[in-house]
């Protein structure tokens, strides 16, 4: 059954390219919308906080809050609030990215060495300027990590969302009589691949990051 | 395979009289919750403590072990933790299906699934932990004369708590919620009814709030006793 | 192991560190007598703290020989070894999760002391290394300061009665003024507590204070001298230590007698600065030169005079 199954999935994948593809890219797109506007709220509000270094309960409420809230009640939530369709799992994807992101991203600027800052000040740089040439800078390699959490988080949720009528690869991986179960392997396997594919894009930006850091050997 | 059950979606239940706030399918229905705390949510709440204690139990024990692995063979450390954090990154949803032809529709396809996901973080907060010894402290337990298990067992150990009981924590909320969508594969746990809400045809408010806001509860719940558990077993680390 | 101070005996003792050509401890044979102090001094990196921790079996032998009290280190089990000696280093390494007295009750506990007797002998070390017995033993490392740290990093090492302890630069992290108390107090627990003591420093004027006798090792771990402080400091054997010791050695080994030693002249009070008799020949030359004074008037603990010390006297 084991190799049947993969057989199937694989028979599967090359037949039906231009639908997964065009699935993946429904699931990719809800995704990485809902990132961007995840960044663009938890980016400032954590940039803020950690160079003040101020709201540290919230940032740890926010981080304990949102591993606590499950996926599945938030889409449930967003349908019974907005209805079937993009911008109910938007919603639900959104404040499932917020938390790493925020965390991540005041903890990154927050645990910045303070004789650096120190020193920027010193040397006359305004607290914008110490911002963003140093402790963002710094800070970067924390603050991809909770980006590539975030990532992660919403591929999965955004799948999850397919079942649900939001489109995108958990379409296929709900409806078994549909496209038997070769249809919903395949799909497993892609949403696992976009998933692997995109922490790795990230995880090779962070490791830039980080390499630009640190001292030269 | 079962998420098939969505497609014809369980239709709201028989309640004999249904009030107002069901019949308008309200946010918070308290007749609905109260006849059936017994029948639906305690036992979906039993079962979901069940699922995560388990896969948190076993992704400890197998954590420990590849951590003590790792820091006895340093090389094992990076395959180790790329491993780990591979399992991570695979959706949830897809893992599950990913596992079917192994353990079949079973709950111990969830428990694999779940298990891996608490591998990431436990081992990685364990290494973490066990490396975080400062070395003086161990040249003086050396130096008095400490066995190699006594400086694990007196020195070593207790001086990872703090990061093993936060990553316990971790473990314990992040399973908490995942455990949610393995209703997808069986009926078990606090994804069940939640799953059924959703499948209602317009979405049965009542019990998602209920199931899901137990789920939550749970969630929170845990969270503030592993932190109560953690301040208690570290009380050094609450000075100064 | 005896609990009775032991000799300590370094007899050829080698250490070449694994792919190194130079050895770090060069055949060093001396002999360290039961209760003194015996200070290793030298430049950093002149293999003082690797000629300590051959000791106590931390670092392997390459060749030769080290003996307490006649029998060699490599004959005695291992951990028993290390319990019965006392062991502090610069960083103190205590246990952060531990009490204090639960930091100075380990190897107590080790050796499966009664608790009774492990609370009464943590109350009797807090007392001796000048810390509360009752308010201290509760408290946790994060609580204590750098001096307080050491004090218990020493309580612990005595902890067990040992005959040997071997100190790394115990007092080398602490500020000049806590650390010359730290000095007197530890001199003054030596008199109290009689034990072998290898005590490691790079400060020649710790050296001179603290040993009873000095060791001197240039870098390669070879031993240069090995004497008193007053016969070093008067007659070294070679530029190499009259060079580490310093172009002040003259003054330097007025540090080491006092008013008390000298032959006074009969006291004759006419306004001579009044210095008691346990007062250092260098401190009493500083008095001499800072009131421009030819005599110095020594007196008693009670005050009373004893004589007149010339100002060529101190520098006989
Ligand atoms: N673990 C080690 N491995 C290799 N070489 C070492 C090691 N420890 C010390 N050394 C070398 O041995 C020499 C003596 O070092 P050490 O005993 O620490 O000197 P000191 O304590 O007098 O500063 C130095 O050259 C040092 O680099
Ligand atoms: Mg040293």
């Amino acid at each position: 059954m084991v190799s049947s199954a993969f057989v199937d999935a694989f028979r599967f994948m090359p037949s039906h390219f231009s639908l997964l593809l065009e699935k993946a890219a429904q699931t990719a797109e809800l995704a990485f919308a809902a990132l961007a506007i995840a960044l663009l709220i938890a980016l400032p509000i954590g940039l803020w906080l950690g160079h003040r270094h101020r709201g540290l309960p919230l940032a740890l409420g926010v981080s304990s809050l949102g591993r606590s809230l499950p996926s599945v009640v938030l889409i449930g939530l967003g349908i019974a609030i907005l209805g079937v369709g993009f911008w109910n799992n938007a919603l639900a994807l959104v404040v499932l990215a917020v938390p790493p992101i925020l965390t991540n991203t005041y903890f990154a600027v927050e645990g910045v060495d303070s004789d650096a800052v120190e020193a920027a000040r010193g040397i006359g740089l305004t607290e914008t300027q110490i911002l963003t040439r140093v402790e963002l800078p710094l800070g970067l390699p924390l603050l991809l990590a909770g980006l590539r959490i975030a990532a992660v988080f919403v591929i999965a949720t955004a799948t999850i969302a397919g079942i649900f009528g939001g489109g995108g690869l958990g379409d296929i991986m709900a409806r078994q009589v549909t496209y038997g179960l070769g249809g919903v392997f395949a799909a497993a396997i892609w949403v696992a691949g976009l998933a692997l594919l995109t922490a790795a894009a990230l995880a090779l930006v962070q490791r830039a990051a980080s390499r630009r850091m640190a001292p030269r050997a | 395979m079962t998420a098939q059950r969505f497609a014809d979606g369980p239709v709201i239940p028989n309640f004999g009289k249904p009030s107002a706030c069901l019949r308008d399918n309200g946010w918070f229905c308290t007749d609905w919750i109260h006849e059936h705390w017994g029948d639906t949510l305690q036992p979906a709440l039993i079962q979901h403590i069940q699922l995560t204690l388990i896969a948190v139990g076993i992704g400890f024990a197998i954590s420990f072990a590849l951590a003590l692995v790792a820091l006895r063979f340093g090389f094992l450390d990076p395959p180790l933790g790329v491993f780990t954090d591979f399992l991570y990154t695979i959706p949830s949803l897809a893992l599950f299906q990913l596992l079917v032809p192994l353990s079949g529709v079973t709950v111990t396809t969830v428990e694999i699934a779940l298990v891996s996901y608490t591998l990431f973080i436990l081992y990685r907060n364990i290494v973490v932990g066990l490396r975080s010894v400062p070395p003086e402290v161990l040249e003086s337990a050396r130096g008095m004369g400490l066995t190699r298990r006594q400086t694990f067992l007196r020195v070593e150990l207790p001086l990872a708590m703090p990061a093993i009981l936060a990553g316990l924590r971790i473990a314990v909320v992040a399973t908490i919620s995942i455990a949610t969508v393995a209703a997808f594969l069986i009926e078990d746990g606090l994804g069940a009814p939640i799953f059924a809400a959703i499948g209602t045809p317009d979405l049965f408010k009542t019990e998602l709030v209920a199931a899901g806001g137990l789920a939550i509860l749970l969630a929170l719940t845990a969270d503030a006793l592993l932190t109560l558990a953690q301040r208690a077993l570290t009380p050094w680390n609450r000075v100064r | 192991m005896p609990t009775e101070a032991a000799e300590l005996v370094f007899d050829e003792a080698t250490k070449v560190y694994p792919g190194r050509d130079a050895a770090a401890v060069d055949h060093l044979s001396l002999t360290v007598p039961a209760g003194e102090i015996c200070v290793l001094v030298g430049p950093s990196g002149g293999g003082k703290t690797t000629a300590l921790k051959l000791v106590n079996r931390l670092i392997p032998l390459t060749s030769g020989y080290i003996r307490i009290d006649g029998r060699q280190i490599g004959d005695y089990d291992v951990t028993e070894l290390r319990r019965s000696i006392g062991y502090v280093i610069q960083q103190v390494g205590l246990f952060p999760h531990m009490t204090i007295e639960g930091n100075i009750g380990t190897v107590p506990r080790l050796l499966g002391w009664k608790r009774e007797r492990i609370r009464d002998r943590v109350g009797e070390l807090l007392e001796l290394v000048g810390l509360d017995p009752e308010e201290d033993r509760k408290r946790f490392p994060a609580e204590l300061s750098g001096g307080q740290r050491q004090r218990v990093g020493l309580a612990r090492a005595l902890a067990a009665n040992p005959a040997l302890m071997l100190m790394d630069e115990p007092f080398g992290a602490i500020d000049p003024i806590v650390r010359a108390r730290l000095q007197d107090e530890f001199l003054r627990l030596h008199r109290e507590v009689r034990k072998t003591v290898v005590f490691v420093t790079h400060d020649v004027d710790e050296a001179i204070k603290v040993g009873d006798r000095i060791a001197i090792l240039r870098e390669g771990g070879r031993l240069a001298q090995y004497d008193t402080p007053q016969q070093i400091l008067e007659h070294p054997v070679d530029d190499f230590v009259a060079d580490f010791v310093g172009r002040d050695r003259a003054l330097k080994a007025l540090t080491l007698k006092t008013l008390g030693d000298l032959e006074l002249s009969p006291a004759t009070d006419d306004g001579l600065p009044r210095l008691s008799a346990d007062t250092s020949l260098r401190d009493a030359l500083a008095v001499a030169v800072a009131e421009r004074r030819e005599a110095l008037l020594v007196v008693g603990p009670d005050g009373s005079p004893l004589g007149v010390a010339k100002r060529e006297d101190l520098l006989r």
